[in-house]
């Protein structure tokens, strides 16, 4: 423990947030599958209606099992909260329009998931909020991009796909200079391998189907509030700092200085926008979420040997993985993501789209589907599949080719993994003639 | 709202009603290095239940301008100003920790302008760790680590907090670190130095209620008993309660017990 009091990665993954069930003493979290909660009597009804006590009054807005959820993740994360909901991409959303109505602006990295660069290029743009998309190691280019409406700044900690580090500090320090937050996707890193909050980061997001999942089996999604980004001061949330008359006429701000993001979220975008999460889902993520240290480190262990051997292969062109020293942003990579750079990687093989098909279909244990973050190896081709709406200019943009390939390396034996990739790798020998 | 009190503009949260000065008036006042906003659940039922509720953040506290008062004394006497400031003849006090100290000092003060007391977490004299004094002077990070080590019992130390979704240790860390560098110092350094609680506590004359937190590692219970003692004069006799299971930070571990205490000893 660095200071009293403080617990460590693993403990928090397994006990933050649960105590054993009062009533019969269960050790692992029940799951509540309940959509409303029974009021004692009026007062108390009335008590929770006005906020008088905490507690639960319907499912849409908290359960008791999401509850435990959301507190693991804030533990992990070192965040005062959070709020779990259907899927990463109804995190994101509701981290947008907690914060913006029509007219507000966003800088975003572009080096961004396929689903999010859509939400924001297409979808969003309906709804009169706009997206300024830039390099995402280009400092100034994120300056330039603020604008009086900006009202955000997002990045992913690893870019996906192309696996670009973000400096997480370096942008973080240009939001605040803004008096603007910058919200971290960190799906691809997890609280195991880094935590976006003491990095500067004031909020923070993930794809709980994932690897805090780890097993492929549930969709959903989790917003943590960091609670140190000052909204009064900043000036530029009204939504955060004057009266709603949609609950109470309450002033979040006011009302909770470090949890006002976390309360309108609630109070306001699971209430009326209704993204919320199922509670076998979230005793399904807890369950996954429970080894998390645990399996990062696996997954790193495997991945680091996965890249390396196919960094050394003649058919692959180049491999882009953090931890090699051949990527751009390997030295950022060791000062800010210390415990590794996640297991998943991005190569291109010579031969183009034709080699990428061909290696994908000679393969065995490597799944080929639109995921990443399982327990099982995971291949993709995004050009054809999650980027498929990328124009070809945005997709060198974002550092992706043709003939790219993405895994996400599981938690298999590594000499199977390895076996199965030379597998693919003679299949596109084959196809070349060398 | 914000109001200038002492010519320093201060925050006063009001439970999320507007403050009427024709209710029974009731003043919850924070602990060291915090500010309002431990007190939300507290100020939203009394404020829900026929009171007039004023809830302020100390001065160089949260939103509050100027700089910490150093002792005590001074802290009683700015809330009297307070009190003035927002034409408020009679009240009813309830201070947490630190607060509960202002509370009981700043009723001995007032007389009869005070109607009820209720302190919670509350020991007298209240004498601070010398680590823990240092450490909020020169490692705040260490100090708000002790802090939250034994600020809460060992089951909210982990979680399953009363707030669905929220981190206590991570929301009181949070809180602390909010509070420009030395507040909490001061702070400390003022419960340590103040002295005269036993004997101001015999000057009490009005109905006080004292709350403690069964597993409160901070002012244990049975450090409470002597200002319990003290309180000779209180009209009825000082009653002391116990919130079982809870630490230090019962507004936010036990927030429906004790907010059903103190309205029920406040009526």
């Amino acid at each position: 423990m660095a200071q009293p009091g403080l617990f460590g990665r693993e403990t928090l993954a397994l006990h933050a947030g649960q105590s054993p069930d009062a009533t019969h003493g269960s050790r692992a979290t029940p799951i509540h599958f309940t959509t409303s909660y029974v009021f004692p009597d009026a007062d108390q009804a009335a008590a929770l209606f006005n906020l008088e006590q905490p507690g639960h009054v319907y499912s849409r807005i908290s359960n008791p099992t999401n509850a435990v959820l959301e507190e693991r993740i804030a533990a992990l994360e070192g965040g005062v909260g959070a709020v779990a909901v259907a899927s990463g991409q109804a995190a994101l959303h509701l981290a947008v329009t907690t914060l913006m109505g029509c007219g507000g602006h966003i800088v975003a990295s572009r080096s961004l998931y396929g689903g999010s660069h859509n939400l924001f290029a297409y979808t969003l743009p309906r709804f009169g909020i706009h997206t300024s998309f830039v390099d995402p190691r280009d400092a100034d280019a994120w300056r330039a991009a603020i604008r009086p409406e900006t009202r955000l700044l997002f990045g992913e900690s690893i870019g996906n796909p192309g696996l670009d580090v973000l400096d997480i500090p370096t942008v973080a320090a240009i939001a605040h200079a803004a008096r603007l937050p910058l919200l971290i996707d960190a799906t691809l890193v997890s609280p195991a391998l880094q935590r976006p909050l003491e990095l500067g980061a004031d909020l923070v997001m993930h794809s709980a189907t994932k690897f805090i999942g780890g097993h492929g089996v549930a969709v959903g999604g989790l917003l943590v509030d960091g609670g140190r980004f000052d909204w009064e001061a900043s000036g530029l949330f009204p939504t955060l700092t004057e009266p709603y008359e949609g609950f109470h006429g309450m002033d979040f701000a006011e009302e909770s200085p470090v949890a006002a993001f976390l309360l309108r979220a609630r109070r306001e975008g699971l209430r009326d926008f209704g993204a919320c999460l199922s509670p076998m889902n979230a005793f399904q993520i807890l369950q996954g979420l429970e080894t998390l240290p645990l399996r990062m480190r696996a997954h790193v262990d495997n991945t680091v040997r996965v890249a390396q051997h196919l960094a050394d292969h003649p058919l692959v062109e180049k491999v882009a993985y953090p931890a090699l020293a051949s990527h751009p942003d390997h030295a950022l990579g060791q000062q800010i993501l210390p415990d590794g750079c996640g297991a998943v990687l991005s190569f291109e093989l010579k031969g183009g789209r034709d080699a990428g098909k061909v290696f994908i279909g000679a393969l065995r244990l490597f799944s080929h589907l639109a995921n990443v973050g399982d327990a099982k190896s995971l291949v993709i081709h995004p050009a054809s599949t999650t980027h498929f709406r990328m124009s070809a200019t945005d997709l060198a943009a974002a550092g992706i080719g043709e003939g790219t390939v993405r895994l996400s390396v599981g938690l298999e034996n590594i000499a199977d993994l390895l076996a199965d990739l030379e597998r693919g790798l003679a299949a596109v020998g084959k196809l070349l003639k060398v | 709202m914000d109001i200038p009190v002492n010519h320093q503009l201060t925050r006063i949260y009001t439970g999320g009603r507007s403050f009427d000065r024709e209710l029974p008036t009731v003043v919850l006042i924070h602990g060291a290095g915090h500010d309002h906003s431990v007190w939300n659940y507290q100020a939203r039922h009394l404020a829900h239940h026929g009171y007039g509720v004023l809830v302020p953040d100390l001065p160089g506290h949260g939103a509050s301008h100027g700089t910490p008062l150093r002792d005590i004394d001074a802290m009683a006497s700015w809330l009297l100003d307070l009190a003035d400031a927002v034409g408020c003849t009679r009240m009813r006090l309830v201070g947490h920790s630190m607060g509960s100290l202002i509370a009981l000092a700043a009723a001995a003060k007032a007389g009869d302008q005070v109607e009820r007391l209720v302190l919670v977490g509350s020991v007298a004299p209240m004498p601070v760790a010398p680590v823990l004094i240092d450490a909020a002077r020169d490692d705040r990070d260490r100090a708000h680590a002790m802090i939250n080590q034994w600020s809460y019992s060992p089951a909210a130390q982990l979680g399953a907090s009363a707030t669905p979704g929220t981190s206590l240790p991570g929301t009181n860390q949070r809180l602390m670190e909010r509070q420009p560098a030395g507040v909490l110092a001061t702070d400390l350094q003022a419960c340590n130095a103040w002295l005269d609680g036993l004997e101001v506590a015999a000057a009490i004359r009005c109905p006080t209620l004292l709350v403690c937190g069964e597993r409160d590692q901070m002012t244990p219970a049975r450090a409470v008993k002597p200002l319990c003692d003290a309180l000779v004069n209180a009209a009825g006799g000082a009653r002391m309660m116990t919130l079982p299971g809870a630490g230090h930070a019962m507004m936010a571990e036990s927030p429906r017990a004790l907010s059903d205490a103190i309205g029920k000893f406040l009526k």
